[in-house]
């Protein structure tokens, strides 16, 4: 309450007395269940790491025992997963984040009005399709539609290493996979960022055109500028949802466990989330411990690339 | 450089979407002189101002009919690419607003490094000093160049805006209340640079402030509209001591007496 513009004896004046016996019930009630609300984020994110912890201990010291064994290594277990993993959310932000840009700027700045309200739609409808869906369409549709064109980048761009490899029919490879991920990715960060581009000062647009700037230059100098931290911050959302993103790589990608750098190739990669799917309804044990053990990789993956997420979004925030 | 020519409007109708906001503005606005547009709030002074630039169609559904002619070329011919009109018709806005992820240097040099225009160092060091001295801001920010140029005073910030418009070379400024947002001693400022600045521009500016307008135009126009839902006519225009000592038509004459309404 701001009590500087009243004179002392206004306040003192009214007889009754301006103390509360106590909190109203309404407000303590409000303020137990919100703070209550904030909490609970903090014990489930909790709840979820102790889990994870504990339960991939066993693997851990599994790990330790057999060291040196080539049984059974830990670290030769995940790093092909965290690879996969990684390199298919990679390539598929590497697709869908110019896609998203590209529709964002159309909606925002391009399209006349009811055109735009009926693309934002169907983005958002995109978005709500379920990934079972998804994988249906990416392994059944998609993944023969797209065996010319990896023939294609094959024989004539073969010599780039992503190209590389021998590719055979069916598809079921990483490029395939990061194709639907792309796909399913690309909802979110083209929501965002048409949000962002909406905000731009109006002022600040002006501006640019009055200067006798073009609707690209316009664009160049001012809306990109300005939504920068934005359009950081929706690819992260979508990095992160590719990451994580289980059936639809299960139901694309023939696994594989290598390092290979051949997207093309079949039977090469294989995610955490995906392989954790696909073999934990038979584990048990340590086969268990060490499927939790890549849940916790995937866990601190997501929460490093947040972190490093919001520290961009912080620094390139409009300076003032 | 030839003189510039007078602005010529003939019989022009503005619109936002089916309403019509300004009706058959016909006016003549000479070169290298300050005209000032005055009238209550809503009568269209800033619509009409915009129609010279052909800033008013960015707004969807805004439109206008009729005829401006600058230099004797008619701005909304067919033909005729708004970007290139805004090159010669620039614009200052009611509030300071220099783009804010630049320097004041950039800032200085956004519209010259449009359209792929290639500068040289010495020539755009030149040209922002050049550009920076004929809005006044240069002694205040010549030390600190790549600093960005939100961090100015407000007044400061609307000179810089000021000397954006004029590197790009204009023959026309518009100024849309640009005193508006600022304090007595920054309006003092701009208003002088506005003095200086009629030496090589033309400039229409729209004002509130009557005191202004008689303080730095040579000519007023005196716009007014009958009543809400009606569209802004422009009512009179003349020597800027004529308007305000001897209004040739009566709603001119209660307006600036204070007698409006």
């Amino acid at each position: 309450m701001s009590t500087a513009d009243i004179e002392p004896d206004a306040a003192s004046a009214p007889p009754a007395s301006m103390k509360s016996g106590g909190r109203r019930f309404g407000d303590a009630l409000f303020n137990a269940l919100s703070v209550g609300s904030g909490l609970l984020i903090f014990v489930t994110l909790a709840a979820v790491a102790i889990f994870l912890t504990l339960e991939s201990l066993p693997a851990i010291i599994a790990s330790r025992e057999f060291s040196g064994s080539a049984d059974f290594s830990l670290i030769e277990y995940s790093l092909p997963l965290v690879f996969g993993t990684v390199l298919a959310s990679a390539i598929a932000l590497v697709i869908a984040i110019p896609i998203s840009l590209g529709i964002a700027l159309f909606i925002s700045h391009f399209a006349p009005r009811r055109l735009a309200s009926a693309l934002g739609y169907m983005i958002d409808l995109l978005a709500a399709v379920p990934s079972v869906v998804y994988g249906l369409w990416g392994g059944v549709w998609l993944v023969p539609k797209l065996e010319p064109l990896y023939v294609f980048l094959n024989t004539y761009f073969g010599w780039i290493p992503l190209f590389a490899g021998e590719p055979t029919a069916p598809m079921r490879n990483l490029a395939s996979a990061s194709v639907v991920l792309a796909v399913m990715v690309l909802p979110i960060i083209t929501a965002v960022s048409r949000e962002v581009f909406l905000q731009t000062p109006r002022l600040q647009e002006e501006a640019a055109l009055a200067l006798g700037a073009t609707r690209w230059e316009t664009i160049r100098t001012v809306v990109l500028p300005f939504g920068r931290g934005g359009v950081v911050a929706a690819s992260m959302l979508g990095l992160g949802r590719a990451l994580g993103e289980t059936m639809a790589v299960l139901m694309i990608l023939a696994p594989g466990a290598t390092f290979s750098l051949h997207i093309l190739e079949v039977g090469r990669h294989n995610s955490i989330a995906a392989n954790i799917a696909s073999k934990q309804a038979e584990a048990s044990g340590v086969d268990m411990s060490l499927l939790i053990f890549t849940g916790l990789v995937l866990f601190v993956l997501t929460f490093v690339i947040n972190a490093i997420a919001r520290w961009i979004v912080a620094r390139s925030g409009p300076k003032s | 450089m030839a003189a510039p020519q007078p602005i010529n409007v003939e019989d022009l109708n503005i619109y936002y979407g089916d309403f019509l906001a300004v009706e058959g503005v016909d006016v003549q606005i000479r070169p290298r002189s300050v005209t000032a547009l005055i009238g209550p709030s809503g009568c269209g002074k800033s619509t009409f101002l915009r129609t010279l630039n052909r800033m008013h169609e960015v707004i969807p559904g805004a439109y206008a009919k009729g005829k401006v002619e600058i230099n004797g070329e008619d701005i909304y011919d067919a033909k005729v690419d708004p970007v290139n009109v805004r090159r010669r018709v620039g614009m200052v806005f009611q509030k300071a607003n220099p783009f804010p992820t630049m320097s004041i240097r950039d800032n200085v040099l956004a519209g010259v490094k449009l359209n792929n225009r290639r500068i040289s160092k010495s020539a755009a060091d030149e040209l922002v000093e050049r550009a920076l001295k004929g809005a006044n801001l240069w002694n205040e920010v010549k030390d600190r160049l790549d600093k960005p140029g939100m961090g100015l005073s407000g007044g400061q910030q609307q000179r810089l805006c000021i000397a954006r418009t004029i590197a790009v070379k204009p023959e026309v400024v518009l100024m849309d209340e640009p005193c508006s947002a600022l304090d007595p001693i920054s309006t003092l400022a701009i208003e002088d640079l506005i003095h200086e600045l009629k030496e090589e521009y033309t400039i229409v500016i729209v004002t509130h402030n009557m005191q202004q307008a008689s303080r730095v135009s040579d000519r007023t126009g005196f716009f007014n509209i009958a009543g809400t839902g009606k569209p802004g006519h422009l009512i009179e225009i003349d020597d800027t001591d004529t308007i305000f000592t001897n209004p040739s038509n009566k709603q001119t004459e209660d307006y600036i007496s204070g007698r409006f309404g």
